[in-house]
């Protein structure tokens, strides 16, 4: 079996009826609303233009046009409307409209309610498995609504943001660039003045949000690739080896790793990088004795000076 | 059936094989949907001209019956009957237009714009090419979406866990299934047999919620704790969701319980905010040392204890004793299992 067959056939059942309704249209548009490079859109369009209906006759085929760089489709009888939705594609629109409709102040509840109800009917029973698949997003709203308008109308914003790595508020000028949602948590990224690059902020960490009476600044910003997350490594970053106990191996499901390994003792090995030193030293305080630091050296005594402060207080009260 | 399809392969000779299958296909489509005739083997044999490659009958009836599978599992509606019920005719086959296009719905540029958005849920994710090619098919009419009110706006779900893929199809298919699993106290991955009900993504991890057969109880497994290959133990259709189960609230009840007692910590000032964040009550000065007072919520002493632990000399629990102790507990670990070593002692 090939997929790659049967893919391409499920994309070209879906093109011609795109096409056919938008005789004209550029290349370059159609391919980027394909996901597909235009060279692979020109195969398909030579490979549309020598099918059609039975007898072959060059009246039977599909009339395929591109030469100047729009593209015109023309006899393509049978196959003028699209297929169904299929199981896989219902679900993952429903799916997506439902995780929306949970968050608050995002978007024009009417439009989503009636794309919802549409999408339901014309999935028909198809659409019974998407109620197995849920996406939460479980994060208390903050300011979505403010940052959507200052999207809108293109203003700068005022954040007073906190940073619990830092353990600190901060107040900031940002130029809104995009509002991302990932792993069930909403963040707007933006040019941030204070940091003189661009930067994400979690909404639901910004205590408070004013929307400026001024013109946010044109940035181009490329959009992330967030299939490994958010998280970026810089040259400047720690990189530390940590030892973990058993009941410390959550870490390695929250945090990204470097490296993992497996000790006989039952232990795992784990490189790990971070940009904060302060974050670290949390975070190895917080495994409270399940962690043992083996480098750099001075994370370690840096625990270790808090771990006596701490400590020590106890001690005297 | 592949989710996340790149398109034809590399490689010219698989290209050329590959770009004659779809072309075989589509003609194929193209025929059973012209016709308002159930259409014989035969009559498809003549009308589709891929199909004279097949140089025996044999060699025909397999490449015919593994592309009705591939159509049917596309959904292409593909019906048999014989045209005249009265004669002893030979089985044939067609689409028909409308069960094919299902019912003819339009949407309006709004309600594309948020389909668009749901659609880019999964845009870096493991159903990426179903949803765009829906999107796609919702704007064949011609009417383009009015994305005015949700500029900017970027929702994206990951499914970077390898089970991803195996567990939503046994999900769709219900499927029982089998894979390694291991918890988070031992390293060491234990086999499991699972009816799985549902998937859930929560805090961007993905759970599947089912029956345990090797517990005879509902449990919820979380995918990147699955090790190795999911294999399916079963056939399609063979799991039974329960009717009005929530897997939501199945993952949601993993997460602590309600926080119903209350720590009186002492805060140096400025710091601990994430505890002040959800105070319940603060007094500035109040502490000793003239630090802030801080009371928090919490339902778990270690847990609590844990975070505390985090901020080192700037917080500190006063009451209860329960968290008090915990927190010194973690302190005296902490210095256990870190504790200085000699200068001199450290090789290269």
């Amino acid at each position: 079996m090939s997929p790659g067959a049967t893919d391409r056939l499920s994309r070209l059942l879906a093109m011609v009826p795109y096409l056919a309704q938008r005789q004209g249209i550029p290349l370059a548009a159609a391919a980027t609303e394909f996901g597909i490079s235009e060279k692979q859109l020109v195969k398909d369009l030579e490979l549309l233009f020598v099918c059609g209906t039975p007898g072959h006759m060059p009246d039977d085929l599909i009339e395929a046009e591109w030469d100047d760089g729009h593209v015109y489709l023309n006899n393509v009888g049978a196959i003028a409307r699209p297929l169904r939705l299929g199981v896989d594609e219902a679900l993952a629109l429903l799916v997506g409209l439902r995780a929306l409709a949970d968050v608050p102040g995002l978007h024009d509840r009417d439009a989503l309610e009636r794309a919802r109800a549409k999408l339901e009917a014309a999935a028909g029973e198809r659409a019974a498995v998407s109620e197995q698949v849920a996406v939460q997003v479980t994060q208390r709203p903050g300011p979505l609504a403010d940052i959507r308008e200052s999207l809108a109308r293109n203003r700068r914003v005022h954040l007073t943001y906190f940073v619990p790595a830092r353990d600190e508020t901060t107040e900031r000028d940002v130029d809104p660039v995009r509002l991302l949602m990932v792993d069930g948590l909403w963040y707007l990224e933006g040019w941030c003045y204070r940091a003189e690059e661009v930067r994400l902020f979690r909404v639901d960490r910004i205590e408070g949000l004013t929307v400026l009476d001024v013109a946010a600044e044109p940035r181009r910003v490329p959009v992330r690739d967030l299939r490994e997350g958010l998280f970026r490594p810089s040259p400047e970053d720690t990189v530390v080896t940590l030892e973990l106990d058993p009941g410390a191996r959550w870490v390695v499901d929250y945090y990204p790793v470097e490296d993992v390994q497996e000790l006989a003792s039952g232990q795992l090995l784990v490189r790990l990088r971070a940009a904060d030193d302060r974050w670290l030293r949390t975070l190895v305080l917080r495994l409270g004795g399940e962690a043992r630091v083996l480098d750099p050296p001075a994370l370690a005594d840096a625990v270790r000076e808090r771990a006596e402060a701490a400590l020590e207080a106890y001690v005297r009260a | 059936m592949a989710l996340t399809g790149t398109g034809a392969g590399s490689g010219g000779r698989f290209d050329a094989m590959s770009a004659q299958k779809t072309e075989r296909l589509l003609n194929l489509v193209i025929c059973l949907l012209s016709t308002r005739q159930f259409l014989a083997k035969d009559q498809i044999r003549r009308s589709v001209p891929q199909y004279a490659e097949c140089a025996t009958d044999e060699a025909f009836d397999r490449m015919f019956e593994r592309d009705k599978d591939e159509l049917r599992d596309l959904g292409v509606p593909l019906e048999t009957g014989a045209n005249d019920a009265w004669f002893e005719d030979e089985v044939g086959y067609r689409v028909d237009r409308a069960a094919y296009t299902g019912p003819e719905i339009q949407f309006e540029p709004d309600e594309l714009a948020v389909l668009g958005l749901a659609s880019r849920v999964w845009q870096q994710a493991s159903l990426a090419a179903p949803a765009s090619r829906a999107l796609l098919k919702l704007k064949a009419d011609g009417i383009e979406p009015d994305a005015s009110s949700i500029v900017g706006i970027e929702p994206r779900v990951r499914t970077s866990e390898p089970a991803f893929e195996p567990v939503y199809a046994a999900v769709r298919d219900r499927r029982p299934i089998t894979f390694a699993y291991r918890t988070s106290g031992s390293g060491e991955p234990r086999t499991r047999h699972l009816e799985p009900w549902g998937i859930v993504s929560r805090h961007g991890r993905w759970y599947v919620v089912g029956h345990d057969r090797d517990r005879g109880a509902t449990r919820v497994f979380r995918l990147s704790r699955i090790a190795g290959e999911v294999r399916p133990i079963g056939s399609p259709g063979e799991v039974t969701v329960p009717a009005g189960l929530d897997f939501r609230d199945e993952v949601a009840a993993l997460v602590p319980p309600q926080q119903t007692r209350s720590a009186v910590l002492c805060a140096r000032a400025g710091s601990g905010l994430a505890l002040r964040r959800r105070a319940t009550a603060t007094r500035e000065g109040a502490g000793p040392d003239g630090w802030d007072e801080v009371t928090v919520p919490f339902a778990d002493a270690d847990v609590l204890a844990e975070e505390v632990t985090g901020f080192g000399p700037d917080v500190r629990v006063l009451d209860p004793a329960e968290v008090r102790d915990a927190v010194v507990r973690r302190l005296r670990g902490v210095l256990a299992v870190n504790e200085a070593v000699p200068a001199g002692t450290v090789g290269p």
